[in-house]
């Protein structure tokens, strides 16, 4: 066991000789499949920070009932008391139309237009979040609101959460179809790379073999040449992440806020970073892999 | 140690290099083969080296027919054997001390043992105080015994050398002609491909022509 370990010590030193011996060459592979590696990563770096963003907003479907114009209040209580007792429902929210009208006139823009109407438009109205808040169930509880007495109008809020969600599902896609096509990417440059080794120290891999090494022994220090390459690259990747976050976060910021929302735009966290990283090792392993097995035989 | 029993080798397309080659090498003997270029006797060498496979008849190591050799088996064989090579094939980016520690390392020696074998070893042909060197800085001589060293650095039984003493001036062939006859002396088994036979006086000799023993 100690022997394995002193040998693979011995590997991974010999492979960080190599790759520090030309800096400049072995910089210039790290940027480039770094800057590769960064695209996926900013992308799943913005998608976290959009879902945090969706999670500041009310991301749970609603139900909104509007009572009719000419209702009175007592109708309203009467549609409260019975929301109150509805079985599909978890929590209400009761607005009245004075509340509305109020908080209308603190909305800069509206205050002008809200004065001038010579009297209150806006009609009672209740927020149900229901118990069940799959599509269907939300749409079946409209059609039974729809058709309580005094009810002008029934609006259901989960279009746009459904449009969000859809939104969401092909950022995620889009970054896993970016991180699968830039990891080939990386496995195609660490094979060209590791070729390159392979022939630069043809001579040692054919003492080697001569002298007893197996083949585990040669691939070796070629394998963690390929593990230090993506893990250098993740990295890379990992900084350029952390800049851009850096450099967009005051913009976005305020962008956000003309929308009401707030926004901290924040860095890969542990869990992504540790899979970034991973990652780029890992294809780095396999590129350094498939390279050996067609070179090493020749 | 080792065995020819009618051992052939044909390269492609056709040349013959061995034919029905048969003889015997004993534990702790010394052989010298010699021969005109050409004669076989580096193929003979890598034959036994298990460099090479022979194409007809059996070739034994240790009473190990190389034949029949797995891939996965012929690692542990090399490490078993100490073999000088006609090029040396030495490492010229890595130290003296690091050449010889290489088939040390190969064959999983701790650190501290491995060094203390590479150091003897450079101390038994007189490079003890070279070991910093890169081997481009080491004289034609030096460098057969930096090859040297690092063929015995495991200890083998059996030690096998290919014109050990090729390209060198009377006197430094003679110096490493000498380490030859020490290994020798304490009971190593060596063959030796050379022209050189004077170098190695205690030595059987077998003489090679067109890939067959002469009588």
């Amino acid at each position: 066991m100690k022997i394995w370990l002193f040998h693979h010590r011995d590997a991974a030193l010999l492979a960080w000789r190599r790759l520090t011996a030309a800096p400049l060459s072995s910089l210039l592979s790290l940027l480039a499949i770094g800057v590769a590696l960064a695209l996926p990563a900013g992308g799943q770096m913005l998608l976290a920070n959009a879902l945090q963003l969706a999670g500041t907003t009310s991301a749970v479907p609603q139900i909104s009932i509007f009572m009719a114009g000419n209702a009175e209040r007592r109708a309203a209580t009467e549609i409260g008391a019975r929301l109150a007792k509805y079985g599909g429902v978890k929590q209400v929210q009761f607005l009245p139309r004075e509340e509305t009208l109020a908080r209308m006139k603190t909305s800069p823009g509206l205050r002008d237009v809200v004065d001038a109407l010579p009297t209150n438009p806006f009609p009672d109205a209740f927020v149900v979040t229901a118990t069940d808040d799959y599509p269907d169930a939300l749409e079946r509880l409209a059609v039974e609101f729809r058709q309580w007495p005094k009810v002008e109008h029934v609006q259901l809020d989960s279009a746009w959460v459904r449009r969000l969600d859809a939104l969401f599902r092909l950022g995620r896609t889009a970054v896993m179809l970016l991180g699968v096509l830039l990891g080939a990417g990386l496995i195609a440059i660490s094979f060209g790379i590791i070729r390159a080794q392979v022939l630069t120290h043809r001579a040692e891999i054919e003492v080697s073999a001569l002298l007893g090494a197996t083949d585990g022994f040669i691939r070796r220090p070629f394998l963690y040449y390929g593990v230090l390459l993506g893990l250098g690259a993740g990295i890379v990747a990992w900084l350029l992440v952390g800049a851009a976050a850096l450099w967009l976060r005051a913009p976005l910021s305020e962008l956000v806020r003309l929308y009401e929302l707030t926004l901290d735009l924040r860095a890969l966290d542990g869990r992504d970073t540790a899979l970034l990283l991973g990652f780029a090792a890992g294809l780095g392993w396999l590129g350094a892999m498939i390279s050996l097995r067609q070179h090493l035989r020749q | 140690m080792i065995r020819f029993d009618r051992v052939s080798k044909r390269y492609p397309p056709g040349v013959d290099a061995l034919s029905d080659l048969s003889f015997e090498v004993a534990e702790r003997e010394m052989v010298v083969v010699s021969g005109h270029s050409g004669a076989g006797k580096s193929t003979l060498l890598k034959l036994a080296a298990a460099v090479e496979s022979s194409t007809g008849g059996a070739v034994l190591v240790g009473g190990q027919n190389l034949s029949g050799l797995s891939r996965s088996a012929l690692p542990y064989l090399r490490r078993r054997i100490g073999m000088v090579f006609q090029d040396q094939k030495l490492l010229f980016d890595r130290s003296v001390f690091e050449n010889v520690m290489l088939p040390l390392s190969i064959a999983g020696f701790p650190p501290r043992e491995a060094a203390g074998r590479v150091r003897a070893a450079l101390d038994k042909v007189g490079l003890a105080s070279r070991e910093k060197a890169l081997p481009v800085m080491l004289s034609g001589g030096e460098q057969q015994r930096l090859a040297i060293a690092r063929a015995v650095a495991n200890r083998p039984r059996l030690l096998l050398a290919d014109e050990p003493t090729a390209h060198l001036d009377g006197e430094t062939a003679a110096d490493v002609g000498r380490i030859f006859n020490e290994f020798h002396h304490v009971g190593v088994t060596v063959l030796i491909a050379t022209y050189a036979r004077e170098l190695f006086p205690a030595a059987r000799c077998l003489r090679l022509d067109h890939g067959k023993l002469l009588p």
